[in-house]
């Protein structure tokens, strides 16, 4: 009965866990750049949600409504302005550009907010849901529900939309799309945008469950890195298969081999799937 | 190839005359700038010659510093601990590289970031040999003064930092250097050419490791105590880049030359900026990378034309 519970626990996660790699994902698949800055903006969000609900007491489901196109904005302008000069420039300086960033934007945190854990606690509580053996937190299920339908918002976006469908044939082959009259410029500053809207959007979920500070970002860009390699690159499919089983894994190796050991299981399992299994757990060719 | 070979040695000379000042805040930019400047050369065998975005370094430095400093703990007389240090972060890459290097892009970069996490979390929790979280103290020299101390640990680092140095000339010149540059341009080819890529990358990661283990082991004795977030920062991995990359990359003078600007810059930094320095230093990447992306000898003066 335990496992039931540990499964739920698990799967409760990994839905947020998928949220959080869905943008990333995309990011690193169409502009082919790791976003160091992802972790960070998802603090960022879990911030302004904190701050919203202690300071205004907005409910931090809404106050996504307004993150979304804030962080959206935010990152059109980054890579319109910043990202964009280095679109096409060895891994190293790419790395290193978002790593800068990465390292102002947490400092600036710092300032602004402290090095403080902070989490947001709904007062009154939502409650406790037991459903036969399994008890669950109301709150937490909500969040993932929540986290998993942007996840599926943002594929039906790529799926159905105009502009999804640019993303994808650009992720595909840029020149072709180029040819094809996509505007591609227009499409790497989307498709960032949205990688951000997509972190901004899961702060405030993730502040609702994990104690968040300003140098939490390394460890969700930790986990969403490792998603993506499970779920295989660029695709939201594969980012919420990778999700979700990163966090049945997770909770399953807290119990077999104690929570300490987490980055080792994830990262063991990062470079047994790499080496075995390449193009991810689905089998999708990977965009290098 | 010969000219950067000798600046490199006189830029060494140069800051070997630190101690004259008999002042222990010159000897101990010194020491740091050394240590940097191994840092630095350590990465360029992997980073600059080999052409893999490594950022291992962290995991080399912390895990030498924690080898030296277990080693020292049971006994080991501290110059044996360094050499154990290095050692053990040599076998470690060995072991590392042959998993880790059949990756390419950005899969190896992240990857090889990681690494200092998942040792950091295993230091972590070996409480009973570690100190885990607390730390762990390391026996203090029994010198006279201070600015013996100072000295014994200058001179260290620069013997480390002239051994490191002097590999790196060798390796240029040798078959593995030239193997390399091949895999730096393209692996593929060399590989069919007859170049035995995974021995070569998997000797130029240990070299990066060897030195850098050792480094963390004297930084160890150095500080006199350690804790796991601050030998595993991710920032030695990132700074060593920095480096290599304000110097020039691939070449003998660059890495030194850059950790010397690189430590000028910091500490300018540190001084006025102490709240906000590594936002500085985030700054400080994102322009140079931005601008300067094959470092400050890629800077022409206007009246010298077009820059290239």
């Amino acid at each position: 009965m335990l496992s039931l519970q540990i499964l739920a626990n698990g799967l409760v996660l990994g839905g947020l866990y998928a949220c959080i790699a869905a943008g990333f994902s995309l990011v690193w698949g169409v502009l082919n750049i790791i976003n160091i800055l992802h972790g960070s903006f998802i603090v960022l969000g879990g911030y302004l949600a904190y701050f919203a609900y202690v300071k205004a007491g907005v409910h931090p489901f809404l106050s996504i409504l307004v993150a979304a196109p804030l962080f959206f904005a935010i990152g059109y302008l980054l890579q319109r302005t910043v990202i964009n000069r280095m679109i096409a420039a060895p891994v190293l300086l790419t790395l290193s550009l978002t790593f800068g960033l990465d390292l102002m934007l947490a400092n600036g945190m710092i300032v602004a907010f402290t090095a403080d854990f902070k989490k947001l606690t709904l007062d009154p509580p939502l409650g406790l849901l037991s459903l036969g053996p399994i008890v669950m937190p109301v709150d937490r299920l909500y969040a993932m529900l929540f986290a998993l339908g942007l996840t599926v918002l943002l594929y039906v976006l790529l799926a159905r939309s105009r502009v999804g469908r640019a993303i994808v044939a650009v992720r595909m082959d840029r020149e072709a799309a180029a040819l094809m009259g996509v505007n591609v410029k227009r499409v790497y500053a989307v498709t960032f945008g949205l990688g951000t809207l997509m972190a901004g959007a899961a702060g405030p979920l993730l502040v609702m469950i994990f104690p968040i500070s300003p140098l939490s970002g390394p460890a969700f860009l930790g986990k969403a890195f490792v998603i993506c390699v499970l779920g295989g690159l660029g695709s939201v499919p594969g980012a919420m298969i990778g999700g979700l089983a990163l966090g049945v894994v997770e909770s399953f190796g807290a119990l077999w081999f104690g929570p300490e050991h987490a980055v080792t299981l994830s990262f063991t399992l990062l470079i047994l799937v790499l080496l075995f299994r390449p193009t991810g757990l689905l089998g999708r060719k990977g965009y290098e | 190839m010969k000219r950067s070979a000798l600046l490199g040695l006189a830029l060494l000379g140069l800051v070997a005359l630190l101690p004259l000042s008999g002042d222990a805040y010159w000897l101990r930019l010194g020491t740091t700038m050394l240590m940097y400047g191994v840092l630095a050369m350590s990465w360029n065998f992997i980073g600059g010659m080999a052409g893999y975005p490594s950022f291992a370094s962290a995991a080399f430095f912390g895990l030498g510093a924690y080898a030296g400093a277990v080693a020292q703990k049971f006994g080991v007389p501290a110059l044996l601990a360094w050499g154990l240090a290095g050692a053990a972060a040599l076998v470690f890459a060995a072991l590392l590289g042959v998993a880790l290097l059949r990756l390419r892009g950005h899969y190896f970069a992240i990857a090889s970031l990681v690494v200092a996490e998942v040792l950091r979390e295993l230091v972590n929790a070996a409480t009973e040999l570690t100190g885990g979280g607390m730390g762990l103290n390391l026996p203090i020299p029994q010198m006279t003064s201070v600015i013996a101390q100072a000295n014994f640990f200058f001179y260290a680092m620069l013997a480390l930092a002239s051994i490191t140095f002097m590999a790196m000339l060798l390796a240029m010149h040798s078959r593995l250097g030239f193997g390399l540059r091949c895999i730096q341009q393209n692996e593929s080819a060399a590989d069919m050419l007859g170049v035995n890529t995974t021995l070569y990358k998997v000797a130029a990661f240990m070299l990066s490791a060897v030195f850098a283990g050792a480094a963390g082991a004297i930084y160890a004795s150095w500080v006199h105590y350690i804790e796991p977030p601050d030998v595993f920062d991710v920032l030695y991995s990132v700074k060593a880049i920095v480096m290599v990359l304000l110097g020039g990359a691939g070449s003998v003078f660059g890495p030194l030359f850059g950790a010397a600007i690189f430590l000028a810059l910091e500490e300018l930094v540190w001084r006025n900026y102490l709240q906000v320095h590594t936002g500085v230093l985030g700054l400080l990447i994102v322009l140079l990378v931005l601008f300067l992306p094959k470092g400050v000898f890629s800077l022409r003066w206007p009246w010298h034309g077009k820059k290239t």
